[in-house]
């Protein structure tokens, strides 16, 4: 079966984001949306932990420990950049100031809900950081996961069994076979991977899904 | 004449007591006053409850006071990296106590001590097991979460620049929580990289005014590898 790979994800996801927007770029996999951001779009990378118009990596040697993005690694200011304290930080994210964040997820339910920072196993230390602000603030929350568990399990469900990051805040998902959006009527894909059929993603994804290619809501 | 310049963290530190609630500006390494907190280690003081973002990365800086059992409770909103691991261990010796806090929530809260605010409606959190427990309001439609602010007897936070009356400027992403932090600790003690005269500071750019500072100490950071 075709995928597509982490790199092609991002690509898809970046193909979304306006000119103009104001996001945030979640820790892991949805940081890479920012190296497939169309050239021609000006287009305001948020971090939480006070920066505004981040830039491209450092070159090698070029690093500044105090220019950092909320994942803790090095990065470069953009020409009108500005930096800001925590508190205003999270106001930005909490006062509906940013147009989209891009968040990884262990699990979405069709309502939306999201779970994305504890796998509610007892012995894991918990660890929550700004997944909860940044899943009520956004004006628009796009999720980037795996379709399926390591053990093939479906990462889209009926009601999340993980504990909650925040509910009904989900609006699209795009995993490695489709792109999918959350509506009133539940899951509803818009596109998929090449060659992948409509009862096949059906029967990997243990909740009804709807398909209509042409809906492009967020 | 004001003078609020300390000569060493020794002496600024000098009457952190047992028992303190210390807040500790940072977010990683980015910020962190590590040596100011290298004197806390000296000073002595224990059973401390410690606000910061994170538990502690690496060996040094707040990882190093929570690996000398100073440490007793720890308000953050993420422990768990790669290198926490004196955390890891003490917190799952069941000798660290941890209040885990949405760190928009953990930002509020200090801003809230420092701003003279009794408790605000969030909605961060609610409907998650970080809420339960807590007061709940619909407002216009919308759930949110009661949370209360957090003070601090002591704040050690890191600047770029000082002058004696306490006004500082920060440097790029290293100024994160420590503005807020400053407001809201009865007495805030600041690790800066330069002391300036009165005046050398553009009182455009001042990011926090000196009456939100009790103790500045010049301290040059140890270089080491990002």
């Amino acid at each position: 079966m075709n995928k597509f790979d982490r790199k092609q994800m991002a690509a898809r996801v970046a193909q979304d984001i306006p000119e103009g927007a104001y996001v945030n770029l979640g820790i892991g996999l949805p940081t890479l949306v920012a190296d497939y951001l169309p050239k021609g779009r000006e287009i305001i990378l948020h971090s939480e932990n006070g920066v505004l118009g981040i830039g491209p990596r450092p070159a090698k040697g070029e690093e500044d420990a105090d220019l950092i993005n909320a994942g803790k690694e090095p990065v470069t200011l953009l020409t009108g950049g500005a930096f800001f304290h925590h508190a205003d930080s999270f106001g930005m994210i909490r006062g509906r100031h940013l147009d989209f964040c891009v968040l990884g997820a262990f699990q979405v339910s069709a309502a939306g809900d999201l779970a994305n920072w504890h796998t509610g196993a007892p012995e894991a230390i918990p660890a929550v950081g700004g997944a909860m602000d940044l899943a009520v603030g956004a004006k628009q929350v796009l999720v980037m996961m795996e379709h399926l568990t390591r053990e093939g399990q479906s990462k889209l469900v009926e009601r999340c069994s993980y504990p909650l990051t925040a509910a009904r805040c989900v609006n699209r998902v795009y995993t490695d076979l489709a792109v999918i959006d959350v509506t009133p009527e539940g899951f509803c894909v818009i596109e998929m991977v090449e060659g992948l059929d409509l009862e096949t993603l059906q029967r990997l994804s243990g909740v009804p899904l709807k398909y209509q290619p042409a809906a492009r809501a967020a | 004449m004001i003078n609020k310049i300390f000569a060493t963290a020794q002496t600024a530190l000098a009457d952190v007591p047992d028992g303190a609630t210390v807040m500790i500006s940072g977010f990683g390494g980015a910020g962190m006053p590590s040596e100011l907190i290298d004197g806390l280690i000296a000073q002595g003081a224990t059973d401390l409850t410690v606000v910061n973002n994170n538990a502690g990365n690496g060996d040094s800086g707040l990882a190093a006071l929570i690996a000398a059992g100073r440490v007793r409770k720890i308000l953050c909103s993420f422990p768990r990296q790669v290198d926490s691991w004196h955390f890891d261990r003490l917190y799952r010796a069941g000798k660290l106590e941890l209040e885990l806090v949405p760190q928009g929530t953990l930002a509020e809260r200090i801003r809230a001590a420092g701003a003279g605010v009794g408790g605000f409606f969030t909605p961060t959190a609610f409907g998650t097991r970080l809420a339960e427990g807590k007061e709940t309001r619909n407002i216009d439609g919308r759930d949110y979460v009661l949370e209360y602010p957090i003070h601090a007897d002591y704040a050690l936070i890191k600047a770029d620049r000082a002058d004696r009356w306490g006004n500082l400027v920060y440097r790029k992403t290293a100024r994160n929580f420590a503005p807020v932090m400053a407001a809201a600790a009865r007495c805030t003690v600041v690790q800066v990289r330069e002391t300036v005269e009165l005046g050398a500071l553009d009182p455009e750019s001042i990011v926090t005014p000196g009456i939100f500072v009790q103790r500045v100490v010049r301290l040059t950071p140890m270089r080491k590898a990002a």
